[in-house]
């Protein structure tokens, strides 16, 4: 009979649970879910040494283990911190973290250009998703803030280096998705960027991920530039039989249009695994070529149960994460200082009912019928 | 005159080269090493010795050697931190322009205890020559049997190979050195695992200051126990300070540990009092991560002792009212200096060495620089000096690697204690921008509350 392998008890915001040795604070509370769940920019748990970098998922670790239940002093990163037998971890309960998270939120922030309304990410960055939950209305920054010189990426990938936070996946993803690496980091601190040196395209099979990856708008899709705000598009799972990868996508679609093609994500907005177990990464023709109805397999609408702006809208089966923050916080809920739906009328309607394209006309149209 | 263990023959004639070294005594320690101990009882005579890291931390060394991971079949790394960018710290480059070999036995009885037999001297680029020194010195060591194949007949192998950094403070982080040796760019890598651990090429390491790795040889030669004789309580033996600013004689001093603050200052065997008849304001004594001090808190702490030149009086007070030993950069600022401009100059500093891997410190030392600026110039408002406070307070002690502390705790120190100087500087703009605030009340003793 095989040995019972001992688990390991950690305690985050007073839910408890077992977890296997090895998993760090983040994934055990990735597996409470919910609110608990540390925001994390950097770390991207399908890519090795990923993390530790933004700090937005720092927690405070009251106990360090039943060993020796003395609190670590400083805050840690939750991503690359392992849990011990014991441990108990206060993320959303602590002063001390929020403190520490609204200050990496307006570290990020300062010299962000807020261009949200004319960036393809909107709707699905993290970046958006965490100043609405950490961010001040006002910036306490009056100076003018850092740009960079254009850099060209090739046909496909659009670079605006302008709004990256240096987390380096794209870095490691390069390293260890596609077979070969053209580009990093030059230069350091403020002054930091990412780059070819060289200028040089970033074309082989599976570079496009790197745009999955990307929390911000830093790296878009060129073939989907402008052409529609996510939120008017709607996901469907589909496939196809493709020599390079799995060929399971995600297709984002406006009537019969096929606008953009992505891996599929999980709720934590990472490339899902595919039905052989394996990491989703799909290749660059998959995401750039294959823009036709009847280059694919259409399975259904995607069920969007991301943390993000976008499921704030009306998808088909919306998988809402379950709420913990009022368990642990007394019924307090100090996440959305807005509710979304008060100001945009795109969260008005019900996008499921729309046929054929979204525009703001017919918005207007829906919401007058209704 | 206290006892010199390092600099004694620093300046004898020739004695950069192995000739005149071995006639004066040197390598000796190696062949005591070598033929007399084993290298568990080299490791116990450092940690008798209390001999504490000098490259800023002060951790005690003898406890970092027994820290280091053995693993079978796993080669095990010595590398010796040369990088010295600390701004005001210039002692390790004295010590190996004026006395190379010094080093290189010091590391050779270190790499034996260790069981390193590659070992490595980390340089800042900047010092181009002093690497050329050094290499001519790890050459003559070779020449002359103490560098190679069984080494004196006792079957150690140990080889030291010099190389430079290309100028980048944050290489100077333990784990940045390592990442850079390795070739790759010098970021800080995430702890744990530890370089006692996973350090070079994955293998277990041992990262030194140059000057403890010098300390090697006087512990060895003397024995621990008369090494901790030097000093006072856990600050043991002597130490290199590398004085600068306003005063009469700059240069590097090897003081024993059992001064005063006073008497380094004031004496004529170190720094000779302040420069042109001036007055002390400020210092900050230990390289510029370390919190400044205003000259009344410098000498006396609260308690109203006298404040000694060791790691415990130093910090005596905490950050409140007291700063570090560091790195040995005393850094000596006359009633004529500006502690917001220097505050501002340091801010710069951190700023452009921030490797910029973790979002506080990349664009927290930026904000602060621009608002030390931005006040220096009078053009700062009251909430600036908050938000300053607030920043600073929002990177320490959030960041990957201490150069995020490094940054923040100048500003902190210098509003903590200058505040009357930087309202002085919103309040008086048009005159902050043609005179100084002056030496105030930063030297007038202090009131020492009376315990009840
Ligand atoms: C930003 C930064 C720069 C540093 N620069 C140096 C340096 O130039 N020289 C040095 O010996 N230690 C430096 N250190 C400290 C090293 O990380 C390490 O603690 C030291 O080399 C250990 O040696 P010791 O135990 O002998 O003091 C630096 C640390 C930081 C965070
Ligand atoms: S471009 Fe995107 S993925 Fe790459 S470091 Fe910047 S933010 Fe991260
Ligand atoms: S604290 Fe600064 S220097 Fe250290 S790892 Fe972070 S960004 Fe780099
Ligand atoms: S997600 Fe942990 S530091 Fe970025």
């Amino acid at each position: 009979m095989a040995e019972e392998k001992k688990l390991f008890k950690v305690t985050i915001d007073n839910i408890t649970i077992d977890v296997e040795p090895g998993t760090s604070i983040l994934n055990a509370a990735r597996q409470i879910g919910g609110d608990v769940t540390p925001p994390a920019m950097c770390y991207y748990s399908k890519l090795k040494d990923s993390g530790g970098k933004c700090r937005t998922c720092l927690v405070e670790v009251a106990a360090g283990s039943t060993a020796d239940p003395r609190p670590m002093p400083k805050l840690v990163a939750s991503c690359r911190t392992n849990v011990m037998d014991g441990m108990v971890v206060k993320n959303i309960t602590s002063d001390r973290v929020t403190d520490a998270r609204n200050g990496v939120v307006e570290f990020l922030l300062i010299n962000h250009p807020l261009d949200c309304p004319i960036c393809d990410q909107a709707g699905e960055c993290h970046l958006q998703d965490l100043s609405y939950e950490h961010g001040k209305g006002a910036s306490r920054y009056e100076f003018k803030r850092r740009t960079f010189d254009k850099h060209e990426l090739g046909p496909y990938i659009q670079l605006h280096m302008t709004r990256c936070i240096l987390c380096y996946r794209c870095v490691y993803t390069a390293d260890q998705v596609s077979n070969e690496r053209r580009h990093g980091i030059l230069s350091r601190g403020d002054h930091a960027e990412i780059a070819t040196y060289i200028e040089k395209s970033l074309d082989n099979d599976f570079i496009g991920n790197v745009i999955d990856v990307c929390p911000v708008g830093a790296l878009t899709d060129k073939t989907f530039r402008f052409k529609n705000r996510v939120w008017f598009t709607k996901p469907v799972d589909a496939h196809c039989k493709c020599d390079k990868c799995s060929g399971e996508v995600q297709l984002w679609m406006r009537g019969d249009e096929v606008l953009r093609v992505t891996a599929r994500k999980d709720e934590w907005g990472e490339v899902k695994d595919t039905t052989k177990g394996e990491p989703g990464w799909i290749c660059n023709t998959c995401r750039f070529e294959r823009k036709k109805i009847s280059d694919w397999v259409i399975e259904g609408p995607t069920q969007v149960n991301r943390h993000s702006v976008i499921s704030q809208g009306h998808y088909v089966g919306v998988k809402k994460p379950h709420e913990t923050i009022a368990k642990v916080m007394g019924g307090r809920d100090p996440k959305l200082l807005m509710n979304i739906k008060d100001v945009s009328e795109v969260n008005q309607v019900e996008l499921s009912e729309l046929k054929g394209p979204a525009t703001s006309e017919s918005f207007k149209q829906l919401k007058k019928g209704n | 005159m206290g006892r010199k263990l390092l600099l004694e023959k620093a300046h004898v004639e020739g004695i950069r080269h192995y000739d005149v070294y071995r006639r004066e005594g040197g390598y000796r320690s190696v062949e005591k090493v070598l033929k007399t101990m084993s290298p568990e009882a080299v490791v116990e005579e450092v940690k008798k010795s209390g001999l504490r890291g000098r490259g800023g931390a002060g951790f005690p060394t003898g406890m970092k050697w027994s820290f280091l991971a053995k693993p079978e079949g796993v080669p095990r790394y010595l590398v010796v931190n040369a990088d010295e960018s600390e701004p005001g710290t210039f002692k390790d480059r004295y010590l190996m322009e004026f006395i190379p070999h010094l080093l290189i036995e010091g590391m050779i009885c270190a790499s034996y205890a260790l069981g390193s037999n590659t070992s490595y001297i980390y340089i800042r680029g900047e010092y181009w020559w002093v690497k050329e020194i050094l290499e001519v010195a790890v050459q003559e060591a070779r020449n002359a049997g103490f560098l190679g194949k069984n080494i004196l007949g006792s079957g150690f192998d140990c080889d030291i190979f010099v190389q430079p950094g290309a100028g980048a403070y944050i290489c100077g982080e333990e784990t940045a050195l390592i990442e850079s040796l390795e070739g790759k760019r010098g970021n800080p890598r995430i702890k744990p695992p530890f370089p006692a651990v996973k350090g070079l090429w994955g293998c277990p390491t041992v990262v030194n200051n140059v000057e403890s790795i010098a300390a090697v040889v006087p512990i060895v030669n003397d024995g621990g126990e008369e090494y901790a004789k030097l000093g006072t309580g856990k600050s043991t033996g002597t130490k290199l300070i590398s004085a600068c600013g306003n005063i009469n004689k700059p240069g590097v001093y090897e003081i024993e540990m059992n001064i005063s603050v006073e008497e380094f200052i004031y004496s004529d065997e170190y720094c000779g009092g302040i420069a042109n008849g001036k007055k002390l304001k400020a210092c900050i004594p230990g390289g510029s991560s370390v919190p400044i001090l205003p000259a009344n808190l410098l000498l006396k702490t609260a308690k109203g002792e006298s404040r000694m030149m060791t790691y415990e009086s130093l910090s005596d007070g905490g950050f409140a009212t007291g700063t570090m030993m560091g790195s040995g950069g005393f850094i000596v600022m006359d009633e004529d200096q500006c502690v917001v401009k220097h505050t501002y100059t340091l801010a710069r500093f951190y700023r452009h060495e921030s490797c910029g891997q973790c979002s506080p410190c990349r664009e927290g030392t930026g904000w602060m620089e621009k608002i030390l600026l931005k006040i220096d110039q009078g053009k700062g408002s009251m909430s600036d000096i908050d938000l300053l406070w607030d920043i600073q307070r929002k990177i320490e002690g959030n960041t990957i690697c201490p150069l995020g502390d490094a940054a923040a705790w100048p500003v902190a120190a210098a509003i903590r204690h200058f505040r009357d100087e930087f309202e002085w500087h919103v309040t008086n703009p048009s005159e902050a921008v043609v005179r100084n605030y002056g030496l105030a009340n930063y030297a007038k003793p202090l009131e020492v509350a009376t315990p009840a």
